[in-house]
Protein backbone atom coordinates (compact mmCIF):
# COMPACT_ATOMS: atom_id res chain seq x y z
CA UNK A 1 0.00 0.00 0.00
CA UNK A 2 1.24 3.44 -0.87
CA UNK A 3 0.44 6.33 1.43
CA UNK A 4 1.23 10.01 1.19
CA UNK A 5 3.19 11.33 4.14
CA UNK A 6 2.93 15.05 4.92
CA UNK A 7 5.96 16.47 6.68
CA UNK A 8 6.17 19.56 8.88
CA UNK A 9 8.76 22.22 8.01
CA UNK A 10 11.28 20.95 10.53
CA UNK A 11 11.40 17.43 9.05
CA UNK A 12 11.55 18.36 5.37
CA UNK A 13 15.33 18.91 5.22
CA UNK A 14 15.76 15.28 6.33
CA UNK A 15 13.59 13.99 3.47
CA UNK A 16 14.83 15.78 0.37
CA UNK A 17 13.13 19.06 1.19
CA UNK A 18 9.71 18.03 -0.10
CA UNK A 19 6.49 18.76 1.84
CA UNK A 20 5.10 15.32 1.00
CA UNK A 21 6.75 11.98 0.30
CA UNK A 22 5.36 8.53 -0.46
CA UNK A 23 5.89 5.43 1.64
CA UNK A 24 4.73 1.81 1.64
CA UNK A 25 3.11 -0.13 4.45
CA UNK A 26 -0.09 -1.58 5.88
CA UNK A 27 0.54 -0.27 9.40
CA UNK A 28 2.14 2.90 10.71
CA UNK A 29 5.13 0.83 11.86
CA UNK A 30 5.69 -0.42 8.31
CA UNK A 31 5.27 3.11 6.91
CA UNK A 32 7.86 4.45 9.39
CA UNK A 33 10.24 1.57 8.58
CA UNK A 34 9.93 2.38 4.89
CA UNK A 35 10.44 6.10 5.53
CA UNK A 36 13.60 5.39 7.54
CA UNK A 37 14.84 3.12 4.74
CA UNK A 38 14.37 5.92 2.23
CA UNK A 39 15.44 8.80 4.50
CA UNK A 40 17.68 7.49 7.30
CA UNK A 41 18.03 11.02 8.76
CA UNK A 42 14.37 10.88 9.79
CA UNK A 43 14.83 7.99 12.19
CA UNK A 44 15.53 9.91 15.39
CA UNK A 45 12.58 12.23 14.71
CA UNK A 46 10.11 9.39 14.19
CA UNK A 47 11.19 6.83 16.76
CA UNK A 48 12.91 6.62 20.12
CA UNK A 49 15.95 4.35 20.48
CA UNK A 50 13.51 1.75 21.86
CA UNK A 51 11.43 1.90 18.70
CA UNK A 52 8.50 3.80 20.23
CA UNK A 53 6.91 6.90 18.71
CA UNK A 54 8.80 10.13 19.39
CA UNK A 55 7.17 11.87 22.34
CA UNK A 56 6.81 15.22 20.57
CA UNK A 57 5.57 13.83 17.26
CA UNK A 58 1.84 13.81 16.61
CA UNK A 59 0.88 11.41 13.83
CA UNK A 60 -2.47 11.37 12.10
CA UNK A 61 -3.82 8.80 9.65
CA UNK A 62 -6.02 11.03 7.54
CA UNK A 63 -7.15 13.30 10.39
CA UNK A 64 -7.14 10.75 13.21
CA UNK A 65 -4.46 10.80 15.94
CA UNK A 66 -2.80 7.37 16.02
CA UNK A 67 -2.13 7.56 19.75
CA UNK A 68 -5.77 6.54 20.16
CA UNK A 69 -5.74 4.01 17.31
CA UNK A 70 -3.01 1.63 18.45
CA UNK A 71 -0.02 3.95 17.88
CA UNK A 72 2.50 2.21 15.60
CA UNK A 73 0.04 -0.65 15.07
CA UNK A 74 -2.52 1.72 13.54
CA UNK A 75 -3.63 0.40 10.18
CA UNK A 76 -3.15 2.42 7.03
CA UNK A 77 -4.85 1.79 3.71
CA UNK A 78 -4.14 2.63 0.11
CA UNK A 79 -4.56 6.35 -0.63
CA UNK A 80 -4.50 7.22 3.08
CA UNK A 81 -2.59 10.31 4.14
CA UNK A 82 -0.24 10.22 7.10
CA UNK A 83 0.34 13.67 8.60
CA UNK A 84 3.25 14.33 10.94
CA UNK A 85 2.99 17.35 13.25
CA UNK A 86 5.20 18.54 16.08
CA UNK A 87 3.51 18.88 19.47
CA UNK A 88 3.20 22.58 20.24
CA UNK A 89 1.49 24.69 22.86
CA UNK A 90 -1.74 26.63 22.44
CA UNK A 91 -3.69 29.02 24.63
CA UNK B 1 -31.34 38.30 36.56
CA UNK B 2 -29.36 38.01 39.75
CA UNK B 3 -27.52 40.84 41.43
CA UNK B 4 -23.75 40.29 41.54
CA UNK B 5 -21.35 41.81 44.04
CA UNK B 6 -18.48 41.74 41.54
CA UNK B 7 -18.02 41.11 37.85
CA UNK B 8 -15.81 38.18 38.86
CA UNK B 9 -18.92 36.44 40.22
CA UNK B 10 -20.31 36.38 36.68
CA UNK B 11 -17.55 34.04 35.46
CA UNK B 12 -18.97 30.62 34.59
CA UNK B 13 -22.54 29.32 34.56
CA UNK B 14 -22.58 29.92 30.82
CA UNK B 15 -25.50 28.95 28.57
CA UNK B 16 -25.64 25.55 26.87
CA UNK B 17 -27.48 25.98 23.57
CA UNK B 18 -28.97 23.29 21.34
CA UNK B 19 -27.80 23.66 17.73
CA UNK B 20 -28.87 20.26 16.41
CA UNK B 21 -30.01 21.89 13.17
CA UNK B 22 -26.31 22.06 12.28
CA UNK B 23 -25.74 18.35 13.00
CA UNK B 24 -24.81 16.36 9.89
CA UNK B 25 -26.54 13.33 11.44
CA UNK B 26 -30.28 13.63 12.28
CA UNK B 27 -29.89 11.07 15.11
CA UNK B 28 -27.15 13.10 16.78
CA UNK B 29 -27.98 16.15 18.89
CA UNK B 30 -25.40 18.91 19.27
CA UNK B 31 -25.20 21.38 22.15
CA UNK B 32 -22.66 24.15 22.49
CA UNK B 33 -21.56 25.93 25.66
CA UNK B 34 -21.09 29.62 24.97
CA UNK B 35 -18.02 30.71 26.93
CA UNK B 36 -17.75 34.03 25.10
CA UNK B 37 -20.30 35.46 27.54
CA UNK B 38 -17.73 35.44 30.34
CA UNK B 39 -16.77 39.01 31.32
CA UNK B 40 -13.22 38.76 29.90
CA UNK B 41 -14.73 37.31 26.73
CA UNK B 42 -13.61 33.69 26.88
CA UNK B 43 -13.52 30.33 28.63
CA UNK B 44 -10.10 31.31 29.97
CA UNK B 45 -11.70 33.57 32.57
CA UNK B 46 -12.41 30.36 34.48
CA UNK B 47 -8.80 29.20 34.60
CA UNK B 48 -7.52 32.74 35.20
CA UNK B 49 -9.82 33.21 38.21
CA UNK B 50 -9.01 29.80 39.65
CA UNK B 51 -5.23 30.24 39.19
CA UNK B 52 -5.29 33.63 40.93
CA UNK B 53 -7.57 32.53 43.78
CA UNK B 54 -5.62 29.32 44.43
CA UNK B 55 -2.40 31.35 44.53
CA UNK B 56 -3.96 33.82 46.96
CA UNK B 57 -5.04 30.91 49.16
CA UNK B 58 -1.67 29.16 49.22
CA UNK B 59 0.25 32.40 49.70
CA UNK B 60 2.18 32.43 46.42
CA UNK B 61 0.35 35.65 45.40
CA UNK B 62 -0.01 38.60 47.74
CA UNK B 63 -1.05 42.27 47.57
CA UNK B 64 0.75 44.28 44.89
CA UNK B 65 2.67 41.30 43.54
CA UNK B 66 3.15 41.16 39.76
CA UNK B 67 1.49 38.34 37.82
CA UNK B 68 3.30 36.88 34.78
CA UNK B 69 1.91 34.64 32.02
CA UNK B 70 2.39 33.78 28.36
CA UNK B 71 -0.68 33.59 26.19
CA UNK B 72 -1.87 33.97 22.64
CA UNK B 73 -4.71 36.08 23.97
CA UNK B 74 -7.59 34.63 25.93
CA UNK B 75 -5.81 33.61 29.12
CA UNK B 76 -4.06 36.96 28.98
CA UNK B 77 -7.39 38.80 28.72
CA UNK B 78 -8.88 36.87 31.64
CA UNK B 79 -5.85 37.44 33.84
CA UNK B 80 -5.59 41.11 32.82
CA UNK B 81 -9.23 41.71 33.72
CA UNK B 82 -9.03 39.94 37.08
CA UNK B 83 -5.64 41.47 37.92
CA UNK B 84 -7.10 44.90 37.24
CA UNK B 85 -10.09 44.26 39.50
CA UNK B 86 -7.91 42.87 42.28
CA UNK B 87 -5.13 45.44 41.92
CA UNK B 88 -2.26 43.25 40.75
CA UNK B 89 0.16 44.52 38.08
CA UNK B 90 0.27 42.06 35.15
CA UNK B 91 2.90 41.28 32.54
CA UNK B 92 2.15 38.97 29.62
CA UNK B 93 4.29 37.59 26.81
CA UNK B 94 2.23 37.53 23.62
CA UNK B 95 3.35 36.27 20.19
CA UNK B 96 3.40 39.26 17.83
CA UNK B 97 1.20 37.52 15.22
CA UNK B 98 -2.07 37.66 17.13
CA UNK B 99 -5.00 39.79 15.99
CA UNK B 100 -4.80 43.49 16.84
CA UNK B 101 -8.00 43.33 18.93
CA UNK B 102 -6.30 41.08 21.44
CA UNK B 103 -3.40 43.41 22.19
CA UNK B 104 -5.77 46.39 22.33
CA UNK B 105 -7.98 44.54 24.82
CA UNK B 106 -4.94 43.79 26.99
CA UNK B 107 -3.91 47.44 26.89
CA UNK B 108 -7.48 48.40 27.89
CA UNK B 109 -7.06 46.35 31.07
CA UNK B 110 -3.68 47.93 31.75
CA UNK B 111 -1.52 44.88 31.06
CA UNK B 112 2.15 45.21 30.23
CA UNK B 113 2.72 43.36 26.96
CA UNK B 114 6.02 41.83 25.92
CA UNK B 115 5.97 40.69 22.29
CA UNK B 116 7.67 37.47 21.27
CA UNK B 117 8.62 36.69 17.66
CA UNK B 118 5.85 35.36 15.40
CA UNK B 119 8.11 32.59 14.14
CA UNK B 120 8.47 31.18 17.65
CA UNK B 121 4.71 30.74 18.18
CA UNK B 122 3.14 30.03 21.56
CA UNK B 123 6.12 27.85 22.52
CA UNK B 124 8.43 30.85 22.10
CA UNK B 125 6.18 33.06 24.21
CA UNK B 126 6.15 30.41 26.93
CA UNK B 127 9.96 30.05 26.91
CA UNK B 128 10.32 33.82 27.27
CA UNK B 129 7.90 33.88 30.18
CA UNK B 130 9.82 31.05 31.84
CA UNK B 131 13.05 33.03 31.46
CA UNK B 132 11.37 36.15 32.91
CA UNK B 133 10.07 34.11 35.84
CA UNK B 134 13.65 33.05 36.62
CA UNK B 135 14.85 36.65 36.43
CA UNK B 136 12.03 37.84 38.69
CA UNK B 137 11.44 35.24 41.39
CA UNK B 138 9.32 37.79 43.27
CA UNK B 139 6.69 37.72 40.50
CA UNK B 140 3.85 35.15 40.46
CA UNK B 141 4.15 33.08 37.26
CA UNK B 142 0.73 31.50 36.79
CA UNK B 143 2.01 29.07 34.08
CA UNK B 144 -1.32 27.93 32.65
CA UNK B 145 0.24 24.90 30.90
CA UNK B 146 1.28 23.32 34.17
CA UNK B 147 -0.94 24.90 36.83
CA UNK B 148 -3.36 22.37 38.44
CA UNK B 149 -5.80 25.23 39.04
CA UNK B 150 -6.39 25.37 35.26
CA UNK B 151 -8.06 21.94 34.91
CA UNK B 152 -9.53 22.39 38.40
CA UNK B 153 -11.60 25.33 37.14
CA UNK B 154 -13.21 22.97 34.63
CA UNK B 155 -13.49 20.00 36.97
CA UNK B 156 -15.36 22.17 39.47
CA UNK B 157 -17.13 24.50 37.02
CA UNK B 158 -17.54 23.65 33.35
CA UNK B 159 -17.88 19.89 33.90
CA UNK B 160 -20.59 20.03 36.61
CA UNK B 161 -22.48 22.68 34.60
CA UNK B 162 -22.55 20.41 31.52
CA UNK B 163 -23.66 17.43 33.63
CA UNK B 164 -26.38 19.54 35.29
CA UNK B 165 -27.68 20.89 31.97
CA UNK B 166 -27.24 17.79 29.80
CA UNK B 167 -26.83 14.51 31.73
CA UNK B 168 -27.68 12.63 28.51
CA UNK B 169 -24.33 13.67 27.00
CA UNK B 170 -22.64 10.78 25.16
CA UNK B 171 -19.69 12.63 23.57
CA UNK B 172 -17.70 15.65 24.71
CA UNK B 173 -15.72 17.29 21.90
CA UNK B 174 -13.32 20.14 22.61
CA UNK B 175 -10.22 21.86 21.33
CA UNK B 176 -6.79 21.14 22.74
CA UNK B 177 -4.65 24.09 23.84
CA UNK B 178 -3.44 23.98 27.42
CA UNK B 179 -5.63 20.86 27.87
CA UNK B 180 -7.34 22.46 30.88
CA UNK B 181 -10.86 22.09 29.48
CA UNK B 182 -10.52 18.53 28.22
CA UNK B 183 -8.83 17.27 31.40
CA UNK B 184 -11.18 18.99 33.84
CA UNK B 185 -14.46 18.38 32.00
CA UNK B 186 -13.40 14.97 30.67
CA UNK B 187 -12.49 13.67 34.11
CA UNK B 188 -15.69 14.99 35.69
CA UNK B 189 -17.95 13.50 33.00
CA UNK B 190 -16.16 10.12 33.02
CA UNK B 191 -16.53 9.93 36.80
CA UNK B 192 -20.28 10.46 36.42
CA UNK B 193 -20.65 8.21 33.37
CA UNK B 194 -17.59 6.21 32.24
CA UNK B 195 -19.15 5.60 28.82
CA UNK B 196 -18.97 9.29 27.84
CA UNK B 197 -16.49 9.53 24.98
CA UNK B 198 -13.95 12.34 25.12
CA UNK B 199 -12.78 13.72 21.77
CA UNK B 200 -9.96 16.22 21.33
CA UNK B 201 -9.82 18.56 18.37
CA UNK B 202 -6.35 19.67 17.38
CA UNK B 203 -6.69 23.14 15.98
CA UNK B 204 -4.92 24.30 12.87
CA UNK B 205 -1.44 25.31 13.99
CA UNK B 206 -0.23 27.29 11.01
CA UNK B 207 2.86 25.57 9.69
CA UNK B 208 4.76 28.83 9.49
CA UNK B 209 4.10 29.54 13.15
CA UNK B 210 4.90 26.16 14.65
CA UNK B 211 7.99 27.82 16.02
CA UNK B 212 10.35 24.88 16.39
CA UNK B 213 13.92 24.28 15.38
CA UNK B 214 13.72 20.59 16.15
CA UNK B 215 11.17 18.11 17.38
CA UNK B 216 12.91 18.07 20.74
CA UNK B 217 11.65 21.63 21.27
CA UNK B 218 8.09 20.32 21.01
CA UNK B 219 5.81 20.68 23.97
CA UNK B 220 3.00 18.72 25.57
CA UNK B 221 1.36 20.64 28.42
CA UNK B 222 2.06 19.10 31.85
CA UNK B 223 -1.67 19.69 32.50
CA UNK B 224 -2.24 16.91 29.92
CA UNK B 225 0.51 14.48 30.85
CA UNK B 226 0.28 14.92 34.65
CA UNK B 227 -3.42 14.05 34.47
CA UNK B 228 -3.13 10.91 32.30
CA UNK B 229 -4.49 12.72 29.26
CA UNK B 230 -3.62 9.86 26.93
CA UNK B 231 -5.79 7.50 28.98
CA UNK B 232 -8.64 9.99 29.44
CA UNK B 233 -9.03 11.01 25.80
CA UNK B 234 -10.72 8.51 23.48
CA UNK B 235 -10.12 10.11 20.10
CA UNK B 236 -8.24 13.06 18.70
CA UNK B 237 -8.78 14.62 15.28
CA UNK B 238 -7.04 17.42 13.43
CA UNK B 239 -9.06 20.04 11.63
CA UNK B 240 -7.77 22.47 9.04
CA UNK B 241 -8.03 26.25 8.90
CA UNK B 242 -10.46 26.14 5.97
CA UNK B 243 -13.06 23.88 7.64
CA UNK B 244 -12.69 25.87 10.87
CA UNK B 245 -13.51 29.08 9.03
CA UNK B 246 -16.39 27.43 7.16
CA UNK B 247 -17.88 26.28 10.46
CA UNK B 248 -17.37 29.73 12.03
CA UNK B 249 -19.50 31.06 9.16
CA UNK B 250 -22.14 28.31 9.47
CA UNK B 251 -22.58 29.08 13.17
CA UNK B 252 -23.98 32.48 12.27
CA UNK B 253 -27.00 30.58 10.79
CA UNK B 254 -28.02 29.78 14.35
CA UNK B 255 -27.09 33.24 15.60
CA UNK B 256 -23.75 32.31 17.10
CA UNK B 257 -20.89 34.72 16.43
CA UNK B 258 -17.87 32.85 17.73
CA UNK B 259 -14.11 32.75 17.26
CA UNK B 260 -12.23 30.46 14.93
CA UNK B 261 -11.44 27.94 17.65
CA UNK B 262 -15.21 27.41 17.92
CA UNK B 263 -15.28 26.74 14.18
CA UNK B 264 -12.51 24.21 14.72
CA UNK B 265 -14.45 22.55 17.56
CA UNK B 266 -17.55 22.36 15.34
CA UNK B 267 -15.52 20.79 12.53
CA UNK B 268 -14.56 18.13 15.10
CA UNK B 269 -18.19 17.78 16.20
CA UNK B 270 -19.22 17.19 12.57
CA UNK B 271 -16.62 14.42 12.21
CA UNK B 272 -17.87 12.82 15.43
CA UNK B 273 -21.54 13.11 14.44
CA UNK B 274 -20.88 11.48 11.06
CA UNK B 275 -19.08 8.57 12.68
CA UNK B 276 -21.50 7.64 15.44
CA UNK B 277 -24.96 6.19 14.93
CA UNK B 278 -26.76 8.30 17.51
CA UNK B 279 -25.99 10.33 20.58
CA UNK B 280 -25.70 13.75 22.19
CA UNK B 281 -22.55 15.75 21.59
CA UNK B 282 -21.58 18.65 23.84
CA UNK B 283 -18.88 21.04 22.73
CA UNK B 284 -17.42 24.31 23.99
CA UNK B 285 -17.26 27.63 22.19
CA UNK B 286 -14.14 29.17 23.76
CA UNK B 287 -14.86 32.75 22.74
CA UNK B 288 -16.93 35.14 20.65
CA UNK B 289 -15.92 36.46 17.26
CA UNK B 290 -15.26 40.04 18.30
CA UNK B 291 -11.50 39.71 18.66
CA UNK B 292 -11.20 38.33 15.11
CA UNK B 293 -13.21 40.86 13.11
CA UNK B 294 -10.03 42.35 11.66
CA UNK B 295 -9.12 38.94 10.19
CA UNK B 296 -12.16 38.96 7.83
CA UNK B 297 -13.08 35.42 8.88
CA UNK B 298 -16.76 35.94 8.05
CA UNK B 299 -16.56 38.38 5.17
CA UNK B 300 -13.32 37.74 3.30
CA UNK B 301 -12.73 35.43 0.35
CA UNK B 302 -12.50 31.91 1.84
CA UNK B 303 -9.24 30.98 0.10
CA UNK B 304 -7.57 34.23 1.15
CA UNK B 305 -8.73 33.95 4.77
CA UNK B 306 -7.74 30.27 4.97
CA UNK B 307 -4.28 31.07 3.61
CA UNK B 308 -3.87 33.89 6.13
CA UNK B 309 -4.89 31.54 8.93
CA UNK B 310 -1.73 29.54 8.23
CA UNK B 311 0.32 32.52 9.42
CA UNK B 312 -1.70 33.75 12.39
CA UNK B 313 -2.22 32.39 15.84
CA UNK B 314 -5.84 31.87 16.72
CA UNK B 315 -5.46 29.80 19.86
Amino acid sequence: MTVEVRLPNILRPMAGGEPTVNAEGASLREVFDDLVRRYPALRSSLLTPDGEMHRHLNVFVNDDDVRYLGKLDAKVGDADTVTLMPAVAGG
Amino acid sequence: MAHYESVLDTIGNTPLVEISELSPNPRVRVLIKLEGVNPGGSVKDRAAKCMIEEAEKNGSLGPGQRILESSSGNTAAGLAMIARVKGYPFTVVVPENVSVERTKLLHAFGAEIISSPAAEGSNGAMRRAQALAKEHPDWFFSYQYGNPANPKAHYEGTGPEIWRDCPEVTHFVTGLGTAGTIIGVGRFLKERNPSVSIWAVQPPAGETVEGLKSLDEGFIPPVFTDNDGYELVDRSRIVGPRESIEWSRRLTEVGIFAGISTGAAMAGVAKCAKEIDEGTIVTVSPDGGWKYLSTDVWTGDLDTVAERARHELYF
